[in-house]
């Protein structure tokens, strides 16, 4: 039998409906693989026994000769932003250390509705605020990618590195992913694997640790846009439960992918030619706009001219949020509490966050009640909203000319551990491609397009319409199929 | 504009996270090295720009008004609620005490 930990969702999925393997078989090959992957450190709980329930399901169902659901029978990973039910979930914090949610975030709950089960809760930035995975207080993940020739560690990208991690060593199919400022489709270059942050609005933020809420926004993490695609279609929807739900039937992505693009045309931003970009990175643009072209599309040049404002605006906007939904963490409702002897409620509050905060946290935390305090609220909060509208408008001029937008992912590939922690700001560079998407709140993926001369993978980003992924994903297809991107890292773990 | 130490203890303050003088004089020099950096916002002109509230053009909905038209948020959920809280006693969130 082939190895099953190399199948990616849409092989498992109709391997088990149609009798190929059993998913109790998948479920035990990825819970092995998982175990033998510790020295990765891309989960911080494994569920081995979720992932085998889930399984038993599936295969009594098929038995039955019921529906199997889209992700029948495929194990995923799920980042530890996602409420679990009676897991304990940490958003990679001390903060929340030991707590179990009584109830499950609708993206979760969508996916184990649609047949799929958990191998177990991945590790990432702590509170999603990071873009190496160093910042977890359940330690550094780290890539199954190296540099050819070096045994150096790597960094998977953050803040979903558990995810990216986990999907590109093959120890999971897929995993889900959040976007707040680029933290899908970061990792998801880093190591060569597809990802997609829909429309903000698609997935549901019920139940997904909050970092900044206009921006967070939940998506699919896998090798392939096909399963980037079926796995989009299981978590997205309408839910009452969040204020921000887009009331929209979900597409069929799936069904409708087409790497055919005639017809279409494809901006690219001058803005993005910027300063400090390797040429590698730069290379690969080129030759995603030839791909394209290839596929039909006409290329257009489109210009963004507010792009260079928009990663400044975001460590505004986002830290201004996190210091408002991370006022929660409070010692009284869950997590930890630090009370010394004698405290009263304000020492209490004041000590158990001293305690329960990283440094990018605390650090993130204090510029945005900065920004947000009484003399400094026009100046910097309300200016940089004005600036993400200008971002926002930006986008909606280009596509007046175009249908979709061509950019490399990020401006470098990725970097050994710990070789940017000496400045946050050279840290924060690493989103410059990514923000601007997010900011205005459209649909981005990134695929994996070659590698560079050090053998790291690079990868290309699409960014379209709001409520377009399907465009996004199609282009997607259209560069994965001639990018025909096989590799896999070496196995070291 | 730039901080100094006082204005990162008032901050800290505000923000409910102790900190150390150590760690006050760590904060400084990279909350500065930020600042300076957002601040070429201020080059952006934004003559009549309104603030952008939502990304996504969508509007508030009122749920129905009955009671626990969600089950999963709805009342009745005591103690669900205390499960995690470090401190709970006799159906409440136990805190130090506020009132001398």
């Amino acid at each position: 039998m082939t190895d099953l930990t190399n199948l990616g969702v849409k092989a498992i999925r109709d391997g088990v409906a149609g009798g190929d393997f059993t998913a109790r078989e998948v479920a035990e090959a990825f819970n092995a693989a998982v175990a033998q992957a510790a020295e990765l450190n891309a989960f911080i709980v494994t569920t081995p026994e979720h992932a085998l329930a889930a399984a038993d399901a599936t295969d009594a169902k098929r038995a039955a000769g019921e529906d199997l659901g889209a992700m029948g029978g495929v194990p995923i990973g799920m980042k530890d932003l996602f409420a679990s039910h009676g897991v304990q979930t940490t958003a990679a914090s001390d903060i929340l250390g030991g707590f179990k949610p009584e109830y499950e975030s609708t993206v979760s709950q969508n996916l184990w509705n649609a047949g799929a089960g958990m191998l177990g809760k991945l590790n990432l930035d702590q509170f999603a605020m990071g873009s190496s995975n160093e910042t977890s207080a359940f330690g550094n993940v780290a890539s199954p990618w190296r540099k050819t020739g070096s045994n150096a560690a790597m960094s998977p990208g953050g803040s979903s590195g558990g995810s990216s991690a986990a999907v590109a060593s093959r120890i999971a199919p897929a995993a889900t992913g959040t976007d707040t400022g680029g933290s899908i489709r970061q990792p998801a270059a880093f190591t060569g694997i597809c990802g997609i942050k829909p429309t903000y609005g698609r997935c549901s933020r019920w139940g997904v640790v909050a970092f900044a809420s206009s921006l967070d926004q939940a998506g699919p993490m896998a090798r392939s846009v096909e399963d980037c695609s079926i796995m989009l279609g299981a978590m997205a929807g309408f839910d009452a439960k969040d204020a921000t739900s887009l009331k929209m039937d979900v597409p069929d992505w799936e069904a409708a992918l087409s790497a055919d693009l005639k017809g279409k045309k494809v901006g690219i931003p001058k803005e993005y030619r910027m300063e400090g970009t390797d040429q590698e990175i730069l290379d690969s643009w080129e030759q995603g706009k030839a791909w394209l072209k290839d596929a039909g599309a006409e290329v257009v040049d489109v210009s963004l001219p507010h792009t260079k404002y928009a990663l400044p605006a975001y460590y505004i906007i986002a830290p201004a949020e996190a210091s408002s939904n991370l006022a929660r963490y409070d010692g009284v409702r869950y997590g930890l509490r630090d009370l010394p002897d004698g405290a009263g409620l304000q020492d209490m509050y004041a000590e158990t966050r001293a305690a329960g905060f990283g440094d990018e946290v605390k650090r993130r935390i204090l510029i945005g009640t900065y920004v947000l305090s009484a003399g400094f609220y026009d100046a910097y909060y309300n200016q940089a909203q004005k600036v993400r509208a200008l971002v926002s408008r930006d986008f909606e001029n280009a596509f007046a000319e175009c249908d979709l937008i061509l950019a490399p992912t990020t401006p470098t590939a990725s970097f050994p551990l710990g070789s940017l922690n000496d400045d946050p700001l050279t840290m924060y560079l690493n989103d410059v491609f990514a923000v601007p998407a997010s900011l205005a709140g459209l649909p981005a993926m990134s695929v994996p397009a070659s590698l560079n001369a050090d053998g790291l993978p690079l990868g290309l980003q699409l960014v379209g319409r709001p409520f377009d992924e399907q465009s996004v994903l199609n282009a997607g297809l259209a560069i994965q199929q001639r990018a025909g991107f096989d590799h896999a890292p070496k196995k070291w773990w | 504009m730039s901080v100094n130490k006082e204005t990162v203890a008032k901050i800290a303050g505000l923000a409910r996270i102790k900190m150390g003088d150590d760690e006050l004089e760590r904060m400084v020099p990279e909350l500065n090295n930020i600042l300076d950096w957002v601040e070429q916002l201020g080059e952006v002109n934004v003559e009549g720009v309104e603030p952008m509230t939502a990304v996504i053009p969508n509007t508030l909905r009122l749920r129905d008004d009955v009671v626990d038209a969600d089950p999963l948020t709805g009342g009745g959920k005591r103690d669900d609620v205390l499960a995690n809280a470090p401190a709970a006693e006799h159906g409440f969130f136990g805190v130090p005490k506020v009132i001398e």
